[in-house]
């Protein structure tokens, strides 16, 4: 069931494509970023409109943390076969080796090697020159002041002190040998933008997003989903059945579900509307501790 | 070409909507920005329980109003603006109502980030600029509605902020509505409207205070609601800077980019606004299908009827209704970079899809921005604003800045740091560029050379001072003398004691020399000669700028890599002497610096061979780049 793009949709999806077509003109060897969650599937849409009848001339990576809920995987494989696009897989096999692991490792220990780590490891990998994020400004109060092209050293580290200045629509993309950029295109997007552009275009999203039964145990106040086996059960802990659903999409075992009986994307537009938290709420790793996103940025996290 | 009335259709589909309003905050520091925006979030309730909760626990370890919640916390979001209770960068907030959608820019107040605060006015449409009651207009008020103005915005919100602390004084109010509308005058506006708030206390935020009886206009949040201010680009003459060639397969080829102004129709006359050449649009396409028409703001396809020679940069127009077209032109500048801009140095400059060399021709003036004055200037600093004559290398198109801000605007990178060194507005190009054709010349370079039996060439000489540059460029000349090779030498001693004999020593008196030796260089290998040029010049840009007014292979970089310490012990002049005893200033490699080449053709150094070995080194790149005849002879000749 489409609606009709308001104009507000509009310009921000002709600002995405001009940014998107930005970086497929300057740089030597861009690359996706494709973490399969609701914006990614926004920017892969965007990117699939920018190059129309051309398909997008990069593509796409996974930073796979071996994590991953079995249905995001399922649709990450299928959405880049459908886009006709090469999807690359990186896994941190040294991580693997060292038995980092969310349960075993903590929630920041397990995102610094398997995501910031493994992310670094394949971009220098590949030798990419710019990145598409799916990141928006209205996630996180540093991402806020971040810019659309952020630079990154040759140790892919973020100064947010010494950000170029942005002005206009006049990205200036030029790097060093061995430096990179992160391109932000769904920037000035917000979660609800992102919600009313996938309602309004129908782009297939992860059906995690939409309420149904699924196995859960409650954990330190999260509703945490018994996605396979790898969840060591703490004594006492039974799972059970709830119509549950989620907003942000991350390794499940770090990843709260909430309760909600929204299974149609209209039905989770309304209880949105309605909500009274914010999205990365349900994300365990930025609790550690007030403005840890921005260091985890400054290392080199997304 | 359409009317706006004649858009997109499928515009016409989509719920009737004011635009998105991109708005500015700005002002002097501490005049309560982050408070005001966080209370407009604060009291659209959209600020979730979980934002709520971080809040007052940050309020409590870093707020200034004791135990209440500290709205200014909830935006400002580095670290160390949390710490130090200012706001340092740009930041984005997103605030939607049942009747618009709001994108704010979050801008510093303090005097050094008046480049981030330009930065946020470059994409709005209107801006809030706050005043504290108590204080009045300030310096940075000016500066600040001085630079929304240069950045073509034409409506401006006066917020008299913490207004409860004055008593809620009328009187205080009026003057302070008064003394801004005479300092505005000299800008460019179209509305002012002043606004008596508290951010802090929420007065004339969201509704009508009853503590300002005496007010008779709107609650700035009903204003920002209401007011249309978003351009109508549709009207304006069409432009679309091609951003992507779009070739799938050899029966498509497609130019992709985003409408910058006006709209077109299928079957439209198009031109290219550098060659002139003409065409018809035979399809627009978009994923979902072709559309019949393209408006403003649309990000499109375009093909062609005509196979013409069209690439990114490129700026198709209206045939009836062009931009300009030139190799020089006058605009402001707004200094963001902590060095100083330098007259002569090339640049690069990134304008709509196009990036090409420039440089600044003339300063006219510097603006004071808090007093509009216009003053002399050699150089621009941080923050500053100048109005500067450029000149390109290629011809440029574009619009002025008033007319149309996409294909008026550009910004100046450094070509070593990549920094983005400014902001530029264009205000009309220069006729002079326009009349003055290059001379077409009836004997050509290559004649001379044939003449001559070698190609022309610049070989540059570059290194410390002492290193040997002119010792190896004397043995060089020589030896190509000696067989019939027609040579010029240029050095300090014959340039700097002449031609730029009004030139000093600081950073811009050097660029301005490597310019004019470069010039003459040029001229000199037009007409044949290998030029051997030999001066320190220890910028990267200004031998990069010399390298560019070249063809292709006649500069030969040759890097006399002699180190230092061998460069004062040999010290022919006793010039390190004198200074090392601080009495010559701006010495290179004592208390200026020296860039090495990053790819020089050559490096040489008297630390490891002889100059006569050097100079052999030398006439054998010559021979092998086919510039000269093999002189086989000579270098035995010269290993003494």
């Amino acid at each position: 069931m489409k609606k009709p793009v308001s104009p507000h949709l509009r310009r921000l999806e002709s600002e995405a494509i001009f940014i998107i077509r930005e970086v497929a003109a300057e740089f030597q060897r861009p690359v996706m970023l494709y973490s399969i969650g609701k914006d990614s599937s926004s920017m892969l849409h965007l990117a699939q409109k920018a190059f129309f009848p051309s398909k997008p001339p990069f593509p796409l990576l996974h930073v796979d943390t071996t994590w991953k809920f079995r249905e995001m995987i399922a649709f990450r494989d299928q959405a880049a076969k459908k886009a006709g696009m090469e999807l690359l897989v990186h896994i941190n096999k040294d991580g693997l080796r060292r038995g980092i692991s969310p349960i075993a490792s903590g929630s920041s220990v397990h995102t610094q090697v398997m995501k910031t780590e493994g992310l670094r490891q394949a971009l220098d990998l590949w030798h990419f020159d710019a990145a598409f994020g799916g990141a928006r400004r209205d996630e996180e109060k540093s991402r806020a002041k971040e810019r659309i092209f952020s630079h990154r050293s040759a140790a892919h580290a973020w100064d947010p002190r010494n950000q170029r200045p942005e002005l206009w629509q006049l990205f200036n993309t030029r790097i060093k040998q061995g430096e990179s950029m992160r391109v932000f295109p769904l920037s000035n997007w917000t979660e609800l933008d992102v919600w009313d552009y996938i309602l309004a275009e129908d782009i297939p999203v992860v059906p995690l997003y939409f309420a149904k039964e699924r196995p859960v145990v409650e954990r330190d106040g999260a509703l945490i989903m018994v996605d396979d086996e790898r969840l060591p059960l703490r004594p006492g802990e039974v799972p059970r059945m709830e119509r549950i659903r989620f907003r942000t999409l991350g390794c499940y075992p770090l990843t709260g579900a909430i309760r909600s009986n929204a299974a149609t994307l209209p039905d989770m537009i309304a209880e949105m509307r309605a909500a009274r938290t914010s999205e990365r709420e349900g994300r365990l790793i930025d609790h550690d501790e007030s403005g840890s996103m921005e260091k985890k940025k400054r290392e080199g996290y997304f | 070409m359409l009317d706006a009335a004649q858009a997109n259709p499928r515009s016409l589909l989509e719920a009737p909507a004011l635009q998105t309003l991109r708005l500015l905050t700005c002002g002097s520091v501490d005049d309560g920005k982050s408070t005001l925006i966080g209370r407009l979030l604060y009291e659209q309730s959209l600020i979730l329980d979980d934002q709520l909760a971080a809040l007052e626990r940050d309020s409590r370890k870093h707020g200034t109003d004791g135990a209440n919640i500290d709205f200014a916390l909830l935006v400002d979001g580095l670290e160390a603006e949390r710490e130090q209770g200012i706001t340092i960068d740009v930041a984005y907030r997103y605030v939607s109502t049942a009747k618009r959608s709001f994108i704010i820019a979050d801008t510093p107040g303090h005097e050094q980030y008046t480049r981030n605060m330009a930065t946020g006015a470059s994409g709005a449409d209107l801006a809030v600029l706050l005043v504290d009651a108590r204080k009045g207009v300030l310096t940075q008020t000016c500066r600040h509605a001085t630079i929304v103005s240069l950045t073509g915005i034409r409506h401006v919100v006066l917020a008299v902020n913490k207004i409860d602390l004055t008593g809620f004084d009328e009187a205080g109010f009026s003057k302070i509505a008064a003394d801004f509308r005479k300092f505005a005058a000299g800008l460019d506006f179209k509305s002012i409207t002043p606004i008596p708030i508290s951010a802090r206390h929420g007065d004339n935020i969201s509704r009508k205070s009853a503590n300002t009886p005496w007010y008779r206009g709107p609650a700035l949040l009903d204003y920002l609601e209401t007011i249309d201010v978003v351009e109508n680009g549709a009207a304006r003459p069409f432009r679309f800077a091609v951003q992507w060639v779009n070739r799938p397969h050899l029966d498509f080829r497609g130019f992709a980019g985003t409408v910058a102004s006006g709209a077109l129709r299928l079957g439209d006359e198009i031109a290219v606004a550098g060659s002139g050449r003409r065409s018809r649009v035979a399809r627009i396409v978009t994923k979902d299908g072709d559309l019949q028409s393209a408006t403003v703001g649309d990000a499109v396809t375009l093909a062609l009827a005509d196979e013409l020679d069209i690439a990114r940069g490129d700026i198709l127009c209206d045939p009836k209704n062009r931009p300009e077209v030139s190799d020089q032109f006058a605009a402001h500048l707004i200094w963001m970079s902590d060095g100083k801009l330098l007259p002569g140095r090339s640049y690069l400059m990134k304008a709509g899809t196009r990036t090409i060399p420039v440089s600044v021709t003339e300063l006219k003036h510097r603006l004071d921005v808090t007093t509009l004055g216009e003053h002399a200037a050699k150089t621009l600093s941080l923050n500053e604003v100048g109005f500067c004559n450029f000149a390109t290398t290629t011809p440029l198109a574009f619009d002025p800045y008033k007319e149309n801000h996409t294909t008026g605007a550009f910004i100046l990178i450094d070509r070593i740091t990549n920094a983005t060194t400014a902001a530029g507005l264009i205000a009309f190009g220069l006729r002079r560029a326009t009349n003055i054709h290059l001379q077409g010349l009836a004997v050509a370079k290559q004649d001379r050379a044939r003449i001559k039996h070698h190609q022309p060439a610049v070989l540059w000489f570059t290194g410390l001072s002492g290193s040997g540059k002119s010792t190896i460029a004397n043995l060089v000349e020589s030896g190509l003398y000696a067989h019939g090779v027609h040579t010029i030498m240029l050095d300090g001693d014959n340039v700097r004691h002449g031609l730029n004999k009004d030139l000093g020593f600081t950073e811009a008196d050097r660029v301005e020399n490597i310019r004019r030796i470069g010039e003459v260089a040029k001229l000199m290998s037009q007409a044949g000669l290998i030029v051997l040029c030999s001066f320190i010049s220890p910028f990267r840009a200004e031998r990069r700028m010399v390298r560019e007014l070249l063809d292709g292979h006649e500069f030969i970089e040759i890097f006399v890599a002699t180190p230092l310490e061998e460069c004062i012990a040999r010290d022919p002049k006793g010039l390190y002497k004198k200074a090392m005893a601080g009495e010559i200033k701006n010495f290179t490699g004592i208390d200026q610096n020296y860039e090495p080449p990053e790819a020089p053709e050559l490096i040489v150094g008297l630390d490891k061979q002889t100059a006569g070995q050097a100079a052999a080194q030398i006439v054998a790149l010559l021979a092998t780049r086919g510039l000269i005849d093999h002189i086989d002879d000579l270098a035995a000749d010269w290993s003494i």
